[in-house]
């Protein structure tokens, strides 16, 4: 398993190129410093990890690079494998989707409840069908232009229903799902907007073991089949570990470690930052097991 | 230039009438973050309460003007309030944790509803009610105009202060607005930590309702006349002083109270008295697109 | 914002959910007189007394016996519905069921007979509302007892929604044929062009309200300005109803834009105080910009509509041929009517509603009226999709205005005269009470309430003082009962078809 973890890491080390280049962000609320100075890169066709405690300012990043958040310094650029540069810091919200690819989806999940699972991804290929649907004006008129994209957003929806198992359920409220659905259908959602870069905000919470190995494959699946960047926070260390390249560690918003899996396991900093300053021998057992250290 | 300082006399007393009302409004969005639109009919209904009470109290033979001052302005909050207390119970607790359109519909039927509730029991005409302070001080003569300060005003601007202190000791320093404040930054944790959260914003409504009957007594006075609709300007003013002042900030409501009284009679006075409405209105639009956090709030920071 | 997701209230006796179980009698007793205890505080002040204006000066007179009355009405009836949650639904069904009908035929029998009832329509819709929360309650246990995963309220929507597939169509041909019915004078006619008036109005907002999730309190604004523009360019310009009506939705569409586009960028109750306060504001701009609108006094004399050209009227002027003349020339003889232009008219406003109708049902299934709906359901997941809130609300709330802006101008013309005082608060507080009331987002809604709001105190002219007070209350019930709107049932837009062959 680990080898081939590594030969996939290797293999896809030679092709990768940086797709987000984090330099130098940081984000105050009046007084209080959540993010402070981290910089860091995300390769494309990679799954970069970023970990850390409680407050360590994770979904602040994800905030400031989806648009939620205007950072207060620090540029934040995503390159398109055709050249095109964006910097996210100067962009809208909704307009880094719409323009830069970039999608995420929300630690608590944020579905449209009162809509059926199908529309929910309908919905996320809004762009590309207003453009078809002539802002509306064709579409009101019932042309063909709008009836074809709009039969090709369906198919879309079909193919992501089928990969995270939702076929079934494609019809029925998406509020009605349960909750390990739930989670599958929004990163369905964000890859309809056919993103070069997508950042889950922990995707596993509250998964149970199947679904959360279920999820590791979707993962991989989507870095190697449809060659994106994933961006992924997670606390699930054994999600993190095992199928991240790359892994960037905070604590209390400074980067604290950079590095592959391998590298991370065994940083000293990083087993203090998440266990303090106490030896190996205490460590539960599950947590010992996770993080990988061998006694 | 006499001309310029009775308006701004005019202007602060409608002001801290405006202030009074508004901090209902603050109140009410910090805590539960939605606008109050039965909160000016609230104030309406404060307003009729007071007249009632004056004309009982005359039946009485309680014509002393302190003593029923005094019993009108304790009677008329303690109704008042039980009103705001009970729309809080039927119209908004049910509806906490429902989607964000419901208590605003809520509250919209629940204005509508007091409107004709009083309209239907008291009648549509205006009510109106001798001068019971009349008089004043002439503060100065410039040029022949003289400029008068009514001791209905000083009344109103005195009680205004008294009250405002007295409000800003009881959430700074007692343990109920503690717990308000509590409540407005984090209710879950709030809750979490023991506080009764359910009666906290009940109690908010209750104080606000209480303002707003002051509000309503002394406008009866000013003005002289009532009837079931004046809540929906003064309501809309009122709020648009709350925006002004930063939604959720106490001492901003007053302030913001007594800026839109100074704009509202100064427009009235030097411009158009047709207008000064209008005017209102536009700087409710001109803070929202401009500063939509007032001049004493805080920025919103949106939680994902 | 306070995220308002701690639901720690107790659960009150309206909410639905789980009953308490047997509470004890002396409890139910004693809340019932608590409850009557609250209601004597707050009947007192304003019950008990009456001001009552004599020539200059106003007196004031007691009527404590209506008060007291009010109040036991109210603790018994507080009564009544802890024993329907207590589960004596069907016994009290039973009984307040038999009062209500029992009443009904002794006002049929006896119109005065209803004073022995105290406090008249108000406590009997008191016994009404009790029954039909038994029947409610009655309905769900035996729903539970079934195991029925989907609540009766749910029901009775999907039920209703289901049955204006068959029932929609009915309407529409009784619509169509109302006019030529036999039974059809002026009165008939004028009051379907009333309710169908709302009916458009309520179309209107539903786009706003109903699909983008949006408070618009002052919807009545953009129908005056609708009605404005129309006499105005109509007036000026000399242009005919239908090359003046495009301009006027235009105008409103406009306003609305302008309105809009400073406050939907702000969180949604800002929007519903904006547009209370503009609601007002254009009635004061109306009463005072004499120049423009010709003040309180109002416009007069604007153009009535006419049928290609002709005009409903006995004796056109040299040159020019009426309706009913041309009509005798080429199909069969009649004779000057004025409920030909009444007829005509109603026919008008059918039409734009059922423009209004088509329009709102289609683009319901364009990527901007999911949008809408989305926008309503989490404005910040739409934001994470690349969906530009504001301007996408920006549409919904001009295309709204602009429907308003139509009915407006069919106002004009039908009235022939407008003035300020047609477009008030109350105007919009009814249409949004049709738009409430009929279920947000229920296209079939919208029509059964306007019906039984508008046409209802049309005939029973002794509510009429009441039917603010209920809109009101409705409201309110409405909200806690089902915030998602009472006919509200939502049928999804498009629909995953199995794929023809092995996948």
């Amino acid at each position: 398993m680990t080898a081939t973890a590594m030969t996939t890491t290797a293999m896809n080390a030679a092709a990768a190129l940086p797709l987000l280049q984090v330099d130098h962000l940081s984000m105050r609320f009046g007084g209080l410093v959540a993010v402070d100075d981290v910089s860091f890169t995300a390769m494309d066709r990679q799954i970069t990890g970023i970990i850390g405690p409680n407050g360590a300012g994770k979904t602040t990043v994800f905030n400031c690079l989806t648009g939620f958040y205007k950072p207060t310094v620090g540029r934040l650029a995503l390159s398109h494998s055709d050249g095109r540069e964006f910097l996210l810091e100067r962009m809208d919200g909704f307009r880094i989707t719409q323009h830069a690819h970039v999608a995420r989806t929300f630690q608590n999940i944020r579905l449209f409840p009162r809509m059926s699972v199908l529309e929910n991804l309908i919905v996320a290929q809004h762009n590309k069908l207003m453009r078809a649907s002539g802002y509306s004006v064709f579409g009101i008129l019932g042309l063909g232009v709008y009836r074809r994209a709009e039969q090709a957003a369906v198919e879309r929806a079909r193919y992501w229903l089928g990969r995270v198992g939702l076929t079934d359920r494609a019809n029925d409220e998406a509020g009605n799902l349960p909750y390990g659905a739930q989670r599958r259908l929004e990163i369905a959602r964000a890859m309809c907007t056919e993103p070069v870069l997508l950042c889950l905000d922990e995707p596993a919470a509250g998964l149970n073991a199947r679904e959360s190995e279920e999820l590791n494959e979707l993962l991989k699946f989507i870095r190697d089949e449809h060659k994106i960047g994933v961006l992924l926070i997670e606390h699930d260390m054994s999600v993190v570990m095992r199928i991240s390249d790359h892994i960037v560690v905070l604590d209390y918003g400074r980067k604290i470690a950079d590095g592959n899996p391998e590298k991370i396991r065994n940083d000293p900093t990083v087993i203090r930052a998440y266990l303090g300053e106490e030896e190996d021998e205490t460590l539960p057992p599950e947590v010992a097991r996770d993080l990988g250290v061998r006694g | 230039m006499a001309y310029f300082l009775q308006q701004m006399i005019n202007g602060l007393t409608v002001g801290s009438m405006f202030g009074l009302i508004a901090i209902g409004y603050t109140m009410v969005y910090g805590i539960i973050g939605m606008v109050n639109f039965a909160h000016g009919d609230i104030f309406m209904v404060g307003g009729f309460i007071a007249i009632i009470a004056f004309m009982v109290l005359g039946l009485l033979g309680i014509t002393w003007v302190p003593l029923a001052l005094l019993c009108i302005l304790i009677l008329g909050m303690a109704f008042t309030a039980l009103h705001g207390w009970v729309v809080e119970r039927v119209a908004y607790r049910p509806l906490r944790g429902s989607n964000r359109l419901a208590p605003l519909i809520s509250a919209i039927g629940m204005s509508i509803f007091l409107q004709n509730y009083v309209q239907l029991l008291q009648g549509a005409r205006n009510k109106a009610l001798p001068p019971i302070i009349s008089g004043g001080i002439e503060v100065m003569d410039m040029g022949g105009f003289a400029v008068k300060l009514g001791y209905m005003q000083i009344v109103i601007v005195g009680l205004t202060i008294v009250l405002m202190i007295g409000f800003t000791l009881l959430i700074s320093r007692t343990s109920l607005g503690r717990q308000q404040r509590a409540c407005e930054q984090d209710m879950k944790m709030a809750w979490l930590l023991g506080v009764d959260v359910d009666r906290t914003i009940a109690l908010t409504f209750v104080m606000g309702a209480g303002l707003a009957a002051v509000a309503g007594l002394v406008w009866l006075m000013y003005y002289g006349v009532i009837d079931f609709f004046v809540g929906y300007l003064a309501g809309i003013k009122a709020f648009t002083a709350a925006v002004l002042g930063g939604i959720g900030s106490l001492p901003g409501a007053m302030l913001g109270g007594i800026l839109i009284g100074l704009i509202d009679t100064l427009w009235a006075g030097y411009f158009s008295n047709e207008y000064h409405d209008v005017a209102t209105f536009a700087v409710l639009v001109l803070v929202l697109i401009f500063r939509p956090t007032g001049l004493l709030g805080k920025p919103e920071i949106e939680k994902v | 914002m306070a995220e308002a997701t701690v639901n720690t209230s107790a659960a009150p006796a309206a909410a639905t959910g789980a009953r308490a179980h047997e509470p004890s009698f002396v409890y139910l007793v004693k809340d019932a007189l608590a409850t009557g205890a609250i209601a004597l505080a707050l009947a007192f002040p304003l019950v008990g007394f009456r001001t009552v204006d004599r020539g200059s000066t106003t007196i004031i007179e007691t009527r404590f016996g209506q008060m007291f009355l009010g109040v036991a009405v109210i603790a018994l009836g507080r009564f009544a519905f802890s024993l329907i949650d207590a589960g004596y639904a069907r016994a009290i069904l039973a009984g307040s069921g038999v009062l209500s009908v029992a009443w009904l035929l002794l006002v049929a029998v006896d119109p005065g007979g209803a004073a022995i009832f105290p406090l008249g329509w108000m406590s009997w819709m008191l016994v009404v509302s009790v029954a039909l929360r038994a029947a409610y309650v009655s309905w769900g246990d035996r729903s539970e007892a079934r195991g029925d995963a989907v609540s009766p309220g749910d029901r009775v929507a999907a039920t209703v929604q289901r049955l204006a597939v068959f029932f929609g169509p009915v309407l529409l041909l009784f619509a169509i044929a109302m006019p030529l019915l036999p039974m059809a004078d002026q009165r008939w006619v004028d009051l379907g062009i009333l309710v169908l008036t709302y009916v458009m109005l309520g179309w209107g907002l539903n786009v706003v309200v109903g699909l983008a999730g949006l408070l618009d309190l002052g919807y009545v604004a953009f129908y005056a300005v609708g009605a404005y523009s129309y006499a105005i360019i109509a007036k000026t310009f000399g242009l005919n109803f239908w090359e003046a009506l495009p301009m006027a939705g235009g105008l409103a569409a406009m306003f609305g834009v302008l309105l809009g586009f400073p406050v939907l960028r702000l969180r949604g109750d800002y929007l519903a105080i904006v547009t209370l306060g503009f609601g007002e504001i254009v009635r004061v701009v109306l009463l005072n910009w004499n120049e423009l609108s010709n003040g309180p006094k109002g416009i007069g004399e604007i153009p009535r509509p006419s049928f290609f050209g002709m005009p409903f009227t006995p004796a056109p002027p040299q040159g020019v041929t009426s309706f009913h003349q041309w009509f005798s020339a080429h199909l069969w003889e009649i004779g000057f009517s004025p409920i030909q232009r009444a007829v005509y008219l109603y026919y008008i406003i059918l039409l734009l509603a059922l423009l209004t109708n088509i329009f709102t049902l289609r683009i319901r299934k364009l990527p901007i009226g999911r949008a809408w709906e989305a926008l309503r359901e989490d404005e910040i997941a739409c934001r994470a999709l690349g969906i530009n809130p504001t301007n996408t609300k920006l549409t919904a709330f001009a295309i709204g205005a602009m429907f308003g802006g139509f009915a407006g101008s069919f106002f004009a013309t039908r009235q022939g005269f407008i003035s300020p005082e047609s477009f008030n608060f109350i105007e919009s507080a009814i249409i949004l009470a049709i738009v409430v009331l009929g279920g947000m987002g229920s296209q079939i809604g919208v029509v059964i309430a306007s019906i039984v709001l508008i046409g209802g105190p049309e005939w029973f002219r002794d509510l009429e003082s009441y039917r603010m007070l209920a809109f009101g209350g409705l409201m309110v019930l409405i909200m806690i009962w089902r915030p998602q709107g009472l006919l509200a049932f939502r049928e999804p837009t498009i629909l995953l078809k199995p794929k023809a062959g092995p996948p």
